[in-house]
C-alpha cells in the first residue's frame, strides 16, 4: 500500500518535472497551432474569426511561432489585395502531439491519484 | 472557449487545456468541413446533365434527368465529407460534417416537397427558381459557421434563382448555378481549405 502512494508521488514529481512547451502554452499560440493541425492552411482573418482576437494579438503571437519554425508564413496578392496564410509545420505538430501527450499524463496522473 | 493560462499543476487544468484544444479543432474542421473537390466534382457532372435535360421533350424527362444528377451529387458530397472528416480526424456522425449536414437539411427537404408538388400541379415553370434558391438557401444555412466563401456561394445561387423567375432562361441558370459556380468555388475551397 505504501510502496504504491510512493510510486504515484514519484510518477506526480516526474510529471511536475515536464514543464509544457512555454511556446504554445498561451491560449492564441496553443489556438493557432491546434487550428492549424485541424484547417491544414488558413488565412490571417480565418484565425482571426477562430480565436476571437485582435489583429495585433494574433500577429503577436503568429510571429514568435513562426520563428520558433512552428508555422509558416504564406504571403501572397489576390486582386492586388495582400493575404497572410499560415500553415503548421512538421516540428510544430510534433510539439502539438508532445504537448497533448503531456496534458494526457497529467491527466492520466490525476485520475490515479483520485 | 475557457481557458486559464497557469502553469499545468493538477488534472483539472490539464482536462481544460485538452478540451480548449479539442474545441479549436472542431470549430477549425466545421470551417473548412466543405468537401472542395467533391463540389468541383458535382459541377462537372451537372453541366452534361444540364446539356441533357434541356432536350427532354416532356417534363418528366426532364426532372427524371435531374433527379439522376440530385442522387450523384448527393453520393457525391457524403463521400467527399466523410473523407475531409475522416482526414480531420472526426466522425461524419458527431462532427462538423454533421452539423454542415443537419443544417442543409431543412431547405432541402422543402425543395424536394415543392418540386413534387409543382410536378403533381402540372406547373414546371418555376422547378428552376424553386431548386436554385432552396439550395442557395441550404447552402448559407449549412456553411454559416464556415469560411466566409459558403455563405457567398448560397447568396449567388439564390441570385440565379431570382433570375429564373424574371427571365425564361431555366436551363442556362441551372447550368450556370449547378454546373459553373460549383466548379469555380470548389477548386477555390479545395485550394484554399485542404481540399
Amino acid at each position: 500500500m505504501e510502496d504504491k502512494a510512493i510510486q504515484t508521488m514519484s510518477r506526480a514529481i516526474q510529471v511536475l518535472r515536464v514543464r509544457p512547451d512555454p511556446l504554445i502554452h498561451g491560449r492564441i499560440r496553443l489556438g493557432i497551432v491546434s487550428a492549424l493541425a485541424a484547417g491544414e492552411q488558413l488565412s490571417f482573418g480565418d484565425l482571426k474569426t477562430l480565436l476571437a482576437t485582435t489583429d495585433g494579438n494574433l500577429s503577436m503571437h503568429a510571429r514568435k511561432l513562426e520563428t520558433a519554425g512552428y508555422i509558416e508564413c504564406l504571403k501572397s496578392f489576390v486582386n492586388r489585395m495582400p493575404k497572410t496564410e499560415y500553415r503548421l509545420t512538421r516540428k510544430g505538430r510534433l510539439a502539438l502531439v508532445q504537448y497533448l501527450g503531456q496534458m494526457e499524463q497529467m491527466l492520466a496522473l490525476a485520475r490515479q491519484v483520485n | 472557449m475557457k481557458y486559464k493560462q497557469t502553469p499545468v499543476s493538477s488534472g483539472t487544468q490539464a482536462a481544460e487545456h485538452l478540451r480548449f484544444i479539442r474545441e479549436v479543432m472542431e470549430r477549425t474542421a466545421s470551417f473548412t468541413a466543405v468537401p472542395g473537390w467533391s463540389m468541383f466534382v458535382v459541377g462537372l457532372t451537372a453541366l452534361p446533365v444540364a446539356f441533357l435535360a434541356a432536350r427532354q421533350p416532356t417534363t418528366d424527362g426532364f426532372l427524371a434527368v435531374w433527379c439522376v444528377e440530385l442522387a450523384l451529387a448527393l453520393g457525391i458530397g457524403v463521400v467527399g465529407l466523410r473523407r475531409k472528416a475522416h482526414r480531420s480526424g472526426f466522425s461524419l456522425r458527431s462532427g462538423p460534417g454533421r452539423k454542415y449536414i443537419l443544417n442543409m437539411t431543412p431547405a432541402l427537404v422543402a425543395g424536394i416537397v415543392l418540386t413534387a408538388a409543382l410536378w403533381q400541379q402540372g406547373d414546371p415553370g418555376l422547378l428552376a427558381s424553386v431548386w436554385l434558391l432552396l439550395y442557395g438557401a441550404a447552402t448559407i444555412t449549412g456553411g454559416i459557421s464556415s469560411v466566409g466563401l459558403i455563405p457567398v456561394l448560397g447568396v449567388l445561387f439564390m441570385a440565379l434563382g431570382v433570375l429564373a423567375v424574371l427571365l425564361p432562361l431555366d436551363h442556362w441558370v441551372l447550368a450556370a448555378g449547378f454546373g459553373g459556380l460549383h466548379i469555380g468555388f470548389g477548386l477555390v475551397i479545395a485550394r484554399r481549405y485542404g481540399g
